[in-house]
């Protein structure tokens, strides 16, 4: 089997062009880079049939004799109409974000989040150091030390911790 | 047995909605179920001692023999009374100690109950991979309970800090026992433990599920976790950290030991770690202030004394082992439910400020003072005979010549004198009188139900010391798996080593006890040698800033980096594949008719305009002509059904991209820098290539027959002509179901995006619509020029106000006149009255004949959807609501309803799912009709696509509409729409 150079390389620039244009912050470009790589990979699986034929309805004698193969053809409208799906999905995302961000005139185009992500991976850092430090602390002072004796009643942080694990305290 | 475990599963789930009608009571009703259990644990007891067993098994993946097999012998039986008897008992304690206002009460519940359930499945099952699936959700559940107090810092940090440690070790034990499996040749723990295997990969097993067990039972260097986990309620600290889940790393030493205890390294490795951690335990406790926390480092040191002698590998120390395990829970569980109950009542539990407790609770201070006796090991308690039994089986031991029996024996008389001392300094510290501290007032008394559960487990112990010789029969039972041996359990011995042993021990002890003061100044002379928590944090840091500066360093780049990064591997993987390929396609085809040429010029045209176009419309436009040119393809190619299907989406895609880029600004912004611009062509250049290279080559290496060639053949049978469409609807049923399914989800998250409050309703309609429907009047209506009639929408009230603007001319379409005149094209809507009808009856048939000719539930769905674009584009939405106010949900529901249905029938009918039916009908003139299952089923695919639409066009449409006439902004609310004010 060979397939038409043609349609090859017109797959191939359809899906090397969407994918030139999806790399973009615009939400938009983003979306119809998304339809154009779709194209292409449709044609793709458009090849998979060989050479074109008549369409894959078989005719009462039932002789299948150069029909179209027609299984490519069932992916191929599966595709079709989940793209038109996610497109549709899309474009509310892109209605949403643009709505609630109020960007107006920069449209659609989302800003470079990276500063923002480095401060909230240092926050959860963060967090995580307090919980461990606040559970060494409570361990450490049941700890008897030298200074302190063990008859002396100094303010004792456990006490104050767990007033609320005895639960029915009014 | 896995009746049990199901059993305690299926009322998990019900305990949080119990806990709703119940309150804390709940916990007393679900405590029947642990206790049922321990009842059919007990009546398996008379076998189990006689040396039989019970098992079962399911088989579950039997690829890898792996089953849910289950089997109870003597040591599990043993381990199962103690988890579900505690269990019961802890479960009815937490009745009374928490109160009603707790919260996440239910939550709570549940988990202790499933954990109580898990523990079971954990010490009773066969299979050590399904053993595995329960070791780690004891640690998941352990992680819910520790960090039950959700809000506090120190639960959390404590959770976490015991879930990474025991998983940790978890992971390492996987390592271990999947080896294990591999030599053994089964999953089966009493086949790896009958099995003898050698060698040093064993050796490397065994260590590895050592660290399993270590970090279960908070061995040394893993020990930190357990006091920490304090933070935990104290009925959890009682049942997980006491009685149940670290014990269970001790029962996995003891599950080996048979098998394995003379493995080479076995022995060393759990004497030392046992011994140290038994030392360090108790010499951490000595210096607790905390009584929680003296019972938790009291754990440890005697975690350590279970791991060595469980380890040690003899009858007789089997024998104590199974001992000191009974006793140990017994007294450890009853005495940090007496911590809880002190610090209920007390409201503290620092042993600096309890002064008196002795006098204002006798009770509680006689099952604490038995507890204690027990775990200092005096007779006549339970306690006190498991310890001399350790001392015992170590001490023949070293007599018959095994130097690790000395070394054993004295690490453990040394450790039992720390057990004397922090036990005694326990029972000061909770219950004695003390001059310098005034007595603590009770503020919270109770009516002492909460007592039963200590008070049970006091009695046991008392009753297991009096009742040793009868236990000596039950935990032999164990015992006698590991060899012969002639000793015996019992209180009296005669004048023997172990009691003077014991002798010893509790006189040191009370030295040690006297001499506190200065033993407390000596302990803080000493340097802490073992800082195993610090270096647990350190390694932590390190991963997390580890973690933190990869993830700056990887995400950095945003979308189009991430896109990049994808593409790069891409090229990568299939270009290094298309360069070492070998085999080409020996011919080439460059068109298969000439025209293909000019279509694909135009096409690829049409992409580079739009990849450079900044217009929105335009680029929309553009990639339009890119799909329209599929149109064309897909017609001249022999594809009928894809070129109608792609002809409708392409039309309707373009409707609903104007009307969303219509609130958008008309240019898009993009931030061009050459730099990136070249690198964004070049790798979209060579991916482009690279998947053009590897289609070449895959297309021309079909070595196989296509399994299209029976297609046609199939569809027959499936009483279709149409090939496709048989496929979508029959041959390959299960695709479309899960795509309507894609389309169901895709359609409400449409309407949840736009109408983020209420997303249910159908398009809104006219006020004064319903008599209008009558065929009569709307003749009137719709044709008669009336200027009072014509309106507009008045802002945000549902009554239609004249519009003092409109033109006298009146309207084709219903709803025609709420449009303002500017934006009415009488063309547009003649032809709209003209064309809805019939285009409705079209898709119809469409979906009637797709089975035979192109078309199908696809075709005919987007035909009815173009329709109703079109009476939105010319009436408006309330022209929408007026051609079908339908919620659209309720379309999409019937669809997929309808689809499910249909594949269901099969079962029904005797066949699979999905398997078609027909009945075939001669019509006379209108011809054969043959309804089928598939029919139906396409009729449901219709319906999905209808809703689709309308549920676009609702949102997309519509309700954007009405955020453009009403002048919405984001921040006003959304809810008032007229759609449902007209209602």
């Amino acid at each position: 089997m060979s397939a038409s150079l043609t349609l090859l390389v017109l797959a191939s620039v359809l899906f090397a062009v969407g994918l030139y244009v999806m790399m973009e912050r615009n939400l938009t470009r983003i979306l119809l880079g998304f339809l154009l790589v779709g194209n292409g990979v449709n044609i793709f699986i458009f090849l998979m049939s060989g050479r074109p034929g008549s369409a894959p309805i078989t005719p009462d004698s039932g002789d299948a004799a150069g029909l179209a193969d027609p299984v490519p053809q069932v992916f191929i409208l599966t595709a079709i109409v989940i793209n038109f799906g996610i497109t549709a999905f899309l474009l509310a995302l892109i209605y949403r974000s643009w709505w609630l961000a109020q960007l107006g005139e920069d449209g659609d185009t989302v800003l470079s989040d990276q500063d923002e992500d480095d401060e909230d991976s240092a926050q959860v850092f963060e967090q995580a150091h307090d919980d461990d430090e606040a559970i060494q602390e409570a361990l450490d002072a049941s700890d008897d030390d030298d200074d302190t004796p063990a008859t002396s009643t100094p303010p004792h942080p456990t006490d104050a911790a767990s007033v609320p694990e005895a639960g029915d305290r009014p | 047995m896995l009746l049990v475990v199901c059993a305690f599963a299926a009322l998990a789930l019900a305990t949080p909605l119990l806990t709703r009608w119940w309150g804390t009571r709940v916990f007393s009703v679900v405590a029947i179920l642990p206790a049922a259990a321990f009842v059919y644990t007990l009546t398996q007891s008379a076998t189990v001692i006689a040396g039989g067993e019970y098992t079962e098994s399911v088989p579950w993946i039997p690829q890898l023999g792996i089953a849910l097999s289950f089997r109870v012998d003597a040591l599990s039986w043993l381990l199962a009374l103690i988890v579900t008897g505690v269990g019961a008992l802890v479960l009815l304690y937490c009745a009374s100690y928490f109160s009603p206002s707790e919260p996440a009460l239910g939550r709570f519940a549940s988990i202790l109950l499933l954990f109580a359930g898990i523990m079971y499945g954990l010490v009773t099952s066969d299979d050590v991979v399904v053993m595995f699936i329960f070791w780690e959700a004891t640690s998941v559940l352990s992680y819910l309970l520790i960090g039950h107090y959700t809000s506090r810092k120190e639960s959390r940090g404590a959770a976490i800090q015991a879930l990474l440690v025991t998983t940790f070790g978890g992971l390492a034990m996987l390592v271990g026992v999947a080896i294990l499996v591999v030599q053994a040749g089964s999953t089966s723990l009493a086949v790896i433990v009958a099995t003898p295997l050698h060698g040093p990969i064993i050796s490397t097993a065994i260590i590895l599920v050592i660290v399993g067990a270590g970090s279960k039972s908070a061995l040394v260097p893993f020990h930190f976790w357990l006091p920490a986990a304090m933070e935990a309620p104290t009925p959890v600290s009682a049942y997980l950290h006491a009685a149940a889940m670290v014990k269970a790393g001790i029962y996995l030493i003891a599950r080996l030991a048979p098998g394995f205890a003379d493995t080479p390294g076995w022995r060393e490795t759990l004497i030392t770690v046992g011994l140290i951690t038994m030392l360090v335990g108790g010499w951490r406790s000595l210096r607790q202030n905390d009584l929680k926390l003296v019972l938790a480092y009291g754990t440890i040191s005697q975690l350590g004394f279970l791991a060595l002698i469980a380890g040690y590998g003899s009858r007789d120390s089997a024998l104590a082992a199974a001992s000191l395990l009974v006793a140990h829970t017994l007294y450890k569980a009853a005495l940090f439910l007496t911590v809880g109950i002190i610090e209920h009542r007390t409201g503290t539990r620092d042993l600096r400020r309890l002064s008196g407790l002795r006098r204002s609770q006798p009770v509680l201070a006689v099952i604490a003072l038995v507890s204690v006796a027990s775990m200092a090991g005096v007779p006549p308690f339970f306690g006190f005979v498991a310890k001399e039994a350790a001392f015992t089986a170590l001490f023949d031991s070293g007599g018959s010549g095994d130097a690790w029996g000395w070394i054993a024996l004295v690490g453990i008389v040394v450790g039992s004198v720390i057990t004397f001392a922090y036990s005694a300094r326990f029972l000061w510290g909770a219950f004695a009188v003390k001059r310098e501290t005034a007595a603590t007032p009770v503020t919270h008394p109770d009516n002492g139900v909460i007592l039963i559960a200590p008070g049970i487990l006091a009695l046991f112990t008392v009753a297991a010391g009096l009742a040793s010789p009868w236990l000596d029969h039950a935990l032999s039972a164990y015992a006698d798996t590991l060899g012969t041996g002639d000793y015996h359990l019992a209180l009296w011995h005669g004048i023997e080593p172990a009691l003077v042993l014991t002798a010893l021990v509790v006189m040191v002890g009370a030295v040690v006890v006297w001499q506190r003061i200065r033993v407390t100044r000596f302990q803080a002379t000493v340097p802490p040698w073992i800082n195993a928590s610090g270096a647990y944090w350190q390694i932590i840091r390190y991963i997390d800033s580890f973690s933190h500066a990869i993830t700056v360093r990887v995400q950095r780049f945003g979308l189009p980096g991430y896109i990049a990064a994808v593409l790069g591997v891409f090229i990568a993987a299939v270009g290094a594949a298309t360069i070492m390929n070998r085999t080409w396609p020996n011919e080439v085809t460059l068109w298969d008719y000439p025209a293909q040429v000019f279509i694909a010029v135009a096409m690829i045209i049409a992409a580079l305009c739009a990849a450079r176009a900044t217009q929105r419309i335009a680029a929309v436009l553009l990639v339009g002509v890119t799909g329209y040119g599929m149109v064309t393809l897909f017609a001249v190619q022999g594809a009928p059904d894809l070129a109608l299907t792609q002809a409708l989406v392409e039309t309707i895609t373009l409707v609903v991209f104007v009307l969303v880029l219509r609130r958008l600004p008309s240019d898009m912004i993009t931030r061009h820098r050459p730099r990136h611009q070249v690198f964004k062509a070049l790798v979209a250049t060579t991916a482009g290539g690279v998947l053009g290279i590897a289609g070449f080559i895959a297309l021309g290496a079909r070595q196989h027959e296509s399994v299209s060639e029976r297609m046609p053949e199939l569809a027959l049978e499936a009483h279709g002509h149409n090939v496709v469409n048989v496929m979508l609807v029959d041959i390959r049923a299960w695709d479309t179901m899960g795509e309507i399914a894609v389309l169901v989800v895709v359609a409400t998250g449409i309407a949840s995006l736009i109408f983020v409050n209420k997303r249910t309703g159908g398009a809104p309609q006219l006020p004064q619509a319903r008599p209008t429907r009558q065929l009569r009047n709307r003749r009137a209506i719709v044709l008669e020029p009336d200027t009072r009639s014509a309106t507009v929408l008045n802002g945000d009230s549902s009554t239609l106000l004249p519009d003092p603007d409109a033109p006298t001319r009146g309207a084709f379409l219903i709803a025609g006149r709420t449009l303002s005149a500017r934006n009415r094209s009488i063309l547009v809507e003649v032809l709209t009255r003209l064309l809805f009808h019939p285009a409705i009856v079209l898709s119809l048939y469409l979906l009637f004949v797709g089975h035979n000719m192109p078309g199908g539930g696809f075709a005919g769905g987007l035909v009815a959807g173009l329709a109703l674009v079109t009476r939105y584009l010319a009436g408006g939405r309330y022209e929408l609501g007026e051609a079908l106010g339908i919620d659209a949900g309720r379309i999409l529901g019937t669809g997929i309803l309808l689809a499910t249905g249909t594949a269901l029938l099969g079962l029904f009918l005797g066949g699979e799912v999905l398997q078609s039916t027909w009945f075939q009908q001669d019509l006379g003139w209108v011809g054969e009709i043959s309804i089928g299952t598939t029919t139906l089923f396409d009729i449901g695919v219709y319906l999905v696509v209808v809703g689709l639409i309308l549920d676009v066009l609702r949102s997309l449409g519509a309700e954007i509409d009405r955020h453009l006439d009403e002048g919405v902004q984001a921040n006003d609310t959304l809810t008032d729409s007229p759609a449902e004010a007209n209602r």
